[in-house]
């Protein structure tokens, strides 16, 4: 066998493996798929300022809030319901980063009644600095909310950071959001 | 005629079918009341355009989700405040991001939607190209082989 035979005997061999090297490319992808939780969806809004919104307070209908309420961050913005079974579960735990000092604005979210809404915050109380009430979903709607509960991460100039859609709770607050939180403080402080 | 029943039954489970699917497209319409035709068209087809973003798959003149009820009615007072179709679509993508669209925009994450298809395709025409070339290339033989292969062509090789 002379070196021109060997070489294209070796590039022979190259050649039968690219389907396998195709094939691992594949797995990897699809493998990468597969952790992904389809419900998912990214907010439009990171990193841009809050969208503009009148709404009424939900303990006093007479006063109006708008965005403002969230220029004062950084701070969460908590979208939630008295129909919704997972914001009751994350509920305590608000209840607890309020007690630590985070500020937390609350939006009611198309709530059955207004009433209803007081009456659970009277209850399991209140973790919110300032309490929206949104009967017909219109904040909600520039906000690109699609299910409760949501968390918004609102920094100090008003800009959205990050949204986390689920419930906040002890686990998921350590391993991701607090730092999420803290960093804005930071950004703050500078 | 076992056969024949059960084609009959397959036929008719069809048209019920496409019945329904007729039926959820007109009650969706039937929410909203309009002045022009134009209108009524535009509406029909921003609502199977659009995608509940709450569902998986699913356009918002399908879904039952209230998130799609919202978005219809928002579609719904657009069209009637004249806004045009593309304003109500970038006005929903605004709030939704692409997935609320099922036609995505071209753009530099969505190229590979549009050109990964024609690449494969290209692909496999090179490596079409470059066999068929490969198979036409006439047997060419060293003197030594030549020689040979007349030896062995001899009838009284053995």
């Amino acid at each position: 066998m002379n070196t021109q035979e060997t070489h294209s005997a070796s590039k022979k061999w190259i050649v039968l493996f690219v389907p396998l090297i195709l094939f691992i490319v594949l797995v990897v992808f699809l493998l990468k798929g597969l952790g992904k939780d389809p419900t998912h969806l990214e907010s439009v809004l990171i990193n841009k300022p809050v969208p503009e919104f009148s709404a009424e307070d939900l303990f006093d209908p007479t006063t109006q809030h708008s965005e403002q309420v969230l220029k004062k961050g950084p701070l969460l913005f908590n979208v939630w319901a008295t129909w919704c079974p997972t914001c009751r579960a994350e509920h305590e735990f608000l209840n607890e980063l309020a007690a630590q000092g985070i500020p937390i604005v609350g939006l009611n979210y198309k709530d059955d009644s207004r009433g209803k809404a007081m009456d659970w915050l009277n209850t399991l109380g209140d973790p919110y600095i300032v309490n929206l009430y949104d009967p017909e979903g219109k904040v909600a709607f520039e906000f690109g909310v699609y299910g409760a509960p949501e968390t918004y991460f609102i920094d100090a100039d008003g800009r959205v950071r990050y949204r986390h859609v689920g419930d906040v709770n002890p686990r998921n607050w350590e391993n991701q959001l607090k730092a999420i939180y803290q960093q804005m403080v930071q950004e703050a402080k500078q | 005629m076992r056969t024949l029943t059960s084609s009959v039954i397959g036929a008719l489970a069809l048209v019920a079918m496409l019945f329904s699917l007729y039926a959820t497209a007109q009650a969706s319409i039937r929410e909203h009341e309009f002045e022009t035709e134009a209108q009524r068209q535009l509406y029909q087809t921003l609502t199977q355009e659009l995608r509940c973003p709450k569902c998986q798959n699913q356009n918002i003149a399908d879904s039952n989700a209230p998130l799609s009820a919202d978005m219809r009615d928002r579609t719904y007072t657009m069209i009637m405040e004249g806004k045009s179709r593309e304003e109500i679509i970038d006005y929903m993508v605004a709030r939704y991001g692409n997935f609320v669209h099922y036609r995505p925009p071209f753009n530099w994450y969505t190229s590979i939607l549009w050109w990964g298809p024609l690449l494969i395709i290209a692909i496999g025409i090179g490596v079409a190209w470059v066999m068929s070339r490969k198979r036409k290339q006439p047997l060419e033989l060293s003197a030594e082989e030549q020689e040979r292969l007349e030896q062995l062509r001899k009838p009284d090789h053995d």
